[in-house]
């Protein structure tokens, strides 16, 4: 199913994203100067891009890494089951990328 | 009846000769992701993440230090068990995968090291 692949892909683009977190890191321990600029590139257009869409795909990752693991405890693998499950984790990845959005534009100074 | 030998049987290693070791690392890494990133999700959510007072303020503190230090150790060995598999299963040429298998290797390393690296600085400084 195509859920499947959607965890290899959004955990290969994570891989990437790790990185990023890291270098992001490195930036915020070598002080002011250096957090401002690595801030000023991931605020570019093409860096706010890929950051909604690493937080998508840790999203998605997160929710259907539990649908895995309670796979692998032997809970859920009948067909029907795990057609529901994967509605589940599609509903739960869209509803929490929603709070996403609303949390960075409207709730929190997160873009401060 | 089996072809697998009883030795085979007893040392559970399997044809790759690492039994499932790969396999199990993968899923305690994953169950204790589950908490670490919601925590840091959410800690950076209620903060100025574009400020870096708050960011350093937040993360030089001990305990921030220590899950943060965690959440990095444990993301890089989670990612690399990922993409090992990722690599093994779509890279078939034999010298290409081998390259790449130690590429991931050497910058997972890497990476867990600088993240950790970073945040003793801040915290230690």
């Amino acid at each position: 199913m195509s859920l499947s692949i959607l965890h290899r892909i959004t955990g290969v683009a994570l891989s990437v994203g790790f990185l990023v977190f890291v270098w992001w890191l490195m930036a915020l321990a070598q002080g002011p100067q250096a957090y401002a600029e690595a801030v000023e590139v991931l605020r570019s257009g093409f860096f706010k891009l890929l950051l909604g869409g690493w937080a998508f795909a840790f999203i998605y990752h997160f929710c259907n890494g539990i649908r895995h693991l309670i796979w692998d405890a032997g809970v859920g693998l009948e067909k029907r089951q795990a057609r529901r499950s994967g509605a589940i984790v599609a509903v739960a990845t869209l509803v929490l990328f929603a709070l996403f959005v609303w949390a960075v534009y409207c709730a929190t100074p997160v873009t401060g | 009846m089996s072809l697998r030998t009883p030795l085979g049987k007893v040392l559970g290693r399997g044809s790759a000769g690492d039994g499932v070791g790969h396999w199990w690392e993968q899923r305690v890494t994953a169950i204790a992701l589950i908490p670490l990133t919601a925590w840091f999700a959410f800690g950076l959510l209620r903060r100025h993440a574009g400020k870096f007072q708050d960011m350093h303020d937040w993360l030089s503190q001990p305990w921030t230090a220590l899950l943060a230090s965690l959440l990095v150790v444990t993301l890089a060995w989670h990612s690399k068990l990922g993409v090992q598999v990722v690599i093994e299963d779509y890279v078939h040429s034999h010298g290409a995968k081998t390259a790449l298998l130690v590429l991931s290797t050497f910058l997972h390393f890497a990476a867990a090291f600088a993240g950790i690296f970073a945040i003793l600085r801040m915290t230690l400084a």
